[in-house]
């Protein structure tokens, strides 16, 4: 193969526009992987198309990276994932047959329980009354609990990141509310799996430019705790949030490879 | 860092990665957007959204079906067009198709005070026409190789070394 009559062919300029078939594209990269002075004739083309590009771009101020990554979550929240509307008809033949079957076993059901003894409904009744009562008063603890954390949250003074999955568990998400006149963070966790045993989430506050972490401690007991909302004193100038999964007690950096999820903070 | 070690970041979701990748390409997306749209707020909308395209879609991006650069030119021409053939787009009913990005070097009202521009601008101007236009049709507006000879009436051959020309006479000026 001759080098320089392959690059006078034209076609390197062709597969930096895009106008290759994917087969001719396949074997200009092929051919890349084999010759270096290939790809760096790839690059120079590269560079002439990139500068004719930007010198008609009306650039008055570039729009910040940080509104982009708003844009992309916000466009998450509000499209999550396309439903396919196209639901065939044997649906509902299933539901039909649901219906039906609740039918039947409900006129069971109320057979049944007019057939039992009063005295046995009476005791029953009692004894859930009871229960009834238990269950009131650990709502009424926990509702008391969910009004602090409510009132704390929506606060004027608070601002809220939401923190994204990432590669280790691109389904998870969790948001960071924070009060900076008060200097205090709600970390809200509830869509972090449970962390395996040894194991425990670390938050850290992050600085982009360079990237410098501060961890912000350990979300212990995270399995016990029923709200998954911890809060957490944050004096920090912080620009953006992670949480990443470390051994028990924390690590003093974090581990990367583990970041669960990561938020940058809207300035 | 490596483009290479970027771009497996970035199709990792790693948003530091593609923080750095939105510098390198903001202006080339917009550039190209700008051209098909011409609207300044419209190419902003739209460029937007093919950064977040990009994102969305970053695990499907391979490198054997051709280089980063190329495959967010193309997602950022099909945003372009398909936004000039939305309705709301086409209440503004601009002749787009005759224009060329020549005529915004040509016309300065957005390029004022960028050096950068008005270089181009004296190098782009001693292309012949046919190169205006080619280089047009294959970098800004993505036509394949049979499109571009059917459109200039050229053999479908000759778009390739006449291509090659057209780019190395610029690329010799810029350098």
């Amino acid at each position: 193969m001759d080098i320089q009559e392959y690059i006078a062919s034209g076609i390197l300029e062709l597969y930096v526009a895009g106008s290759l078939s994917d087969k001719e594209n396949e074997e200009v990269y092929e051919m890349l992987l084999k010759y270096p002075e290939l790809l760096t004739e790839v690059q120079k083309i590269e560079g002439t198309v990139s500068t004719l590009t930007s010198s008609v771009a009306p650039l008055e101020k570039q729009p910040s990276f940080k509104n982009l990554l708003i844009k992309i979550i916000q466009d998450k929240e509000t499209n999550p994932k396309v439903i396919p509307i196209d639901r065939d008809r044997r649906n509902w033949i299933t539901y039909t047959g649901w219906a039906a079957s609740i039918v039947v076993g409900s006129a069971l059901l109320l057979s049944q329980i007019n057939k039992s003894s009063l005295s046995e409904e009476l005791r029953e009744t009692s004894a859930k009354n009871q229960q009834f009562q238990e269950k009131l008063k650990e709502t009424t603890n926990s509702l008391e609990t969910n009004k602090t954390l409510l009132a704390a949250i929506r606060d004027k003074n608070v601002i809220s990141i939401p923190l994204q999955g990432q590669k280790v568990s691109p389904d998870s998400y969790a948001k960071v509310y924070w009060n900076k006149s008060t200097e205090k963070i709600y970390v809200d966790v509830q869509g972090l799996p449970d962390p395996p045993k040894g194991k425990v989430y670390q938050l850290w506050s992050l600085k982009l430019n360079p990237l410098t972490p501060t961890s912000l401690g350990t979300l212990d007991n995270f399995t016990a705790d029923a709200t998954k909302i911890f809060s957490i004193t944050n004096p920090n100038e912080s620009q953006a949030f992670g949480i990443t999964l470390e051994p028990e007690g924390g690590s003093e950096s974090p581990t990367l490879e583990q970041l669960y999820t990561i938020g940058v903070v809207e300035s | 860092m490596e483009l290479e070690q970027l771009l497996k970041k970035f199709k990792e979701k790693d948003a530091l990665a593609f923080e750095q990748l939105y510098e390198m390409y903001y202006k080339n997306i917009l550039g190209v957007v700008f051209n098909i749209v011409r609207d300044n707020d419209v190419a902003e909308e739209v460029t937007q959204d093919v950064f977040m395209k990009a994102w969305n879609n970053a695990d499907s991006y391979n490198a054997k079906k051709g280089r980063f650069f190329t495959w967010m030119l193309n997602i950022a021409r099909n945003a372009a067009i398909d936004k000039t053939r939305s309705k709301e787009f086409n209440k503004k009913s601009k002749n787009l198709d005759a224009e060329i990005f020549v005529d915004i070097l040509q016309d300065n009202v957005s390029l004022d005070n960028r050096t950068d521009a008005i270089g181009i601008k004296a190098f782009v101007n001693k292309l012949a026409d046919t190169c205006k236009k080619l280089i047009d049709l294959l970098y800004f507006k993505g036509y394949t190789q049979k499109e571009a000879s059917e459109s200039l009436e050229i053999p479908i051959g000759t778009v390739k070394t006449r291509n090659r020309n057209c780019l190395s006479n610029l690329r010799t000026m810029i350098e």
